[in-house]
């Protein structure tokens, strides 16, 4: 079975917002329609995004990491959006583990979003309908792109290769090794949701030096100064010569 | 949550017909067991019927107030086998046709016993249709709760509480208004209603309560730190990533200071329950149908603010996504 789904690497993430508009630019020009838009330019501007970057302060100053948060639908392996749907509009692929909304069934109850507990479904101000991450479902089996092409629009615009796309039950994939290598996350555990997208922590890169590489191992009661030049004929002291 | 009005008419409306509907049945069992006066079928049991009937289809209409699409409402009905929402939607338009035949039936006079229960005490078609509609309203309840009771992660609404609470609020809010209603069409019965309806109020008052108490103690279970999955008792947002408001803050935050919250808690644990009390016991007294119409609408105000804190109170996990502008 697959699961797509997307990895996204905090350690990388710059917060630039370029996978929100090019998720946003990409899924309003779609033959679903529209992503409503409303007063962009005015005081109280509102829309419809599927993804959205957020940023959060870790600790207290001084010791604070500023960490920034790209969240779409998780396509969770357990989406307790699913069977809450009354009209079976919210489903899951079974074929690539995608959780989509059919939004010519959707009547609009809001429920799903109520059953998500990650706030990534989007009501459609003017189409009235259900809205949320497709995992851009209309441009990775699209033939008529290039096959580097083939993935989500916001995997293509992340400057800094934040955003990894990939089948995660498939062990070789690049987003399964990512995750097993760089201890991958999930969010939200305590719900039993198993998102299939998965994060990778903050690491911090650090160099382990033990004393002894401090020390100079051949100079042991630390008297500094030439060595003694051992005769030509004479072994030396660390079994190299000393000039 | 954010409470939407159509939904706190929608619960309260079905709650009231629901509860006026097993009020008129419950009189009919002991009538037939000669526990109570027999009351005349037309003027009782089928104007009642379609009083109930009226509240029903009162709350059916506010419910698509509440949909994006209600010309697609049909197709709700599809999910049932994982859906309370569509079960719901099946239960309640069963339960209003029962309640219609069960009118009907009284109206028509389908009084010819069908068979005997042992003791004689003879059967016929509206004690059957009423059995069937105490099943569906029952049935009903229990839909309606579950909507909110089944999501674990809205903690305050997860608990068989909500379940109780729904059944002896609107049980509570039907059998005051039969109270009213019987006081005018039934005089005899209107004591029965009234005792049925204070101890409804008096349990529901404990059950809400209870779900009252149980909900201050809660703790979140989902923290910042689970949220975005860093480890960290110290972590603040500094920008949901948008600067105006959107979808998730409009429908998951009610917006109101904890003081208006406080206002409205005590304001239904007043108007909810010891007024309508009081302004039944007045009513009984008087034999006034007018008064016991008062209590039923002091407490179904009291019954739409309970519900408005119902929903302000469900504090919903993806709101801590939702903390700081920028
Ligand atoms: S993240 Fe939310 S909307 Fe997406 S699959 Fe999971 S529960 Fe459903
Ligand atoms: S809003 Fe649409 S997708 Fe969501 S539960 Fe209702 S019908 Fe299903």
């Amino acid at each position: 079975m697959t699961q797509l789904a997307l990895v996204i690497d905090l350690n990388v993430c710059v917060g630039c917002h370029a996978c929100v508009t090019s998720c946003k630019e990409w899924n309003t020009s779609g033959a679903a329609g529209y992503l409503s838009d409303d007063r962009p330019y005015d005081a109280d501007p509102t829309g419809c995004f599927f993804n959205r970057v957020q940023t959060f302060e870790v600790g207290a100053f001084p010791d604070t990491q500023t960490v920034h948060f790209p969240k779409s639908c998780l396509h969770c392996e357990e989406p307790p959006c699913v069977p809450v749907c009354p009209t079976g509009a919210s489903y899951k692929r079974a074929e690539d583990g995608i959780v989509l909304v059919d939004y010519d069934k959707c009547i609009g109850c809001k429920y799903c979003s109520w059953a998500c507990p990650y706030g990534v479904r989007e009501l459609d101000e003017h189409q009235k309908v259900m809205k949320k991450c497709t995992l851009c479902v209309d441009r990775i089996y699209d033939e008529k792109l290039p096959e580097r092409e083939r993935k989500p629009a916001c995997v293509l615009a992340c400057p800094t290769n934040a955003r990894l796309y990939g089948d995660i039950h498939d062990p070789d994939s690049q987003v399964s090794q990512a995750i097993r290598e760089n201890a991958g996350y999930q969010l939200m555990p305590e719900w039993g949701t198993h998102p299939a997208n998965h994060y990778l922590p903050r690491r911090k890169t650090v160099i382990r030096i033990h004393a002894d590489e401090l020390q100079r191992a051949d100079n042991p009661l630390k008297i500094d100064g030439k060595l003694p030049k051992p005769a030509l004929k004479e072994p030396s002291l660390d079994d190299v010569t000393s000039w | 949550m954010n409470p939407a009005f159509s939904v706190i008419f929608l619960t309260t409306l079905i709650g009231a017909g629901q509860g006026l509907f097993l009020a008129l049945y419950t009189g009919q069992v002991y009538a037939l067991f000669d526990l109570l006066p027999a009351q005349d079928s037309r003027s009782f049991y089928a104007v009642g019927s379609a009083i109930a009937l009226a509240f029903l289809a009162a709350g059916l209409v506010a419910s698509f107030f509440h949909l994006g699409h209600p010309e697609r409402a049909w197709r709700s009905a599809a999910m049932w086998r994982t859906s309370w929402l569509s079960r719901e939607v099946i239960v309640l338009p069963a339960f209003m046709g029962t309640v219609f035949l069960y009118g009907a039936g009284h109206w028509l006079g389908w009084q010819s016993p069908l068979f005997s229960l042992p003791g004689g005490y003879p059967v016929d078609a509206t004690l059957l249709l009423g059995a069937a509609g105490t099943l569906l309203c029952f049935g009903l309840f229990i839909c309606t709760a579950m909507i909110y009771a089944c999501l674990k992660f809205l903690r305050e609404w997860h608990t068989p509480l909500t379940v109780i609470n729904y059944i002896l609020l609107g049980g509570a809010s039907g059998f005051v208004l039969a109270t009213a209603f019987s006081a005018a069409a039934a005089p005899a019965a209107s004591g029965f209603f009234g005792g049925w309806a204070a101890v409804l109020t008096l349990g529901a008052l404990t059950s809400r309560g209870a779900s009252l108490v149980r909900n201050t103690r809660l703790k979140p279970r989902s923290t910042l730190a689970t949220a975005i999955g860093v480890r960290h008792p110290r972590i603040v947002q500094k920008s949901q990533g948008f600067m105006g408001g959107s979808f998730n803050t409009r429908e998951f935050f009610h917006g109101r200071s904890k003081a208006f919250l406080g206002g409205v808690k005590w304001g239904f644990l007043v108007l909810a329950f010891p007024v309508p009390l009081l302004v039944l016991a007045a009513g009984l007294a008087a034999g006034s149908p007018a008064i016991l119409g008062g209590a039923f609408l002091v407490q179904y105000l009291g019954l739409m603010a309970e519900r408005w804190f119902f929903f302000a109170q469900a504090n919903h996990p993806q709101n801590l996504y939702y903390q700081a502008i920028s």
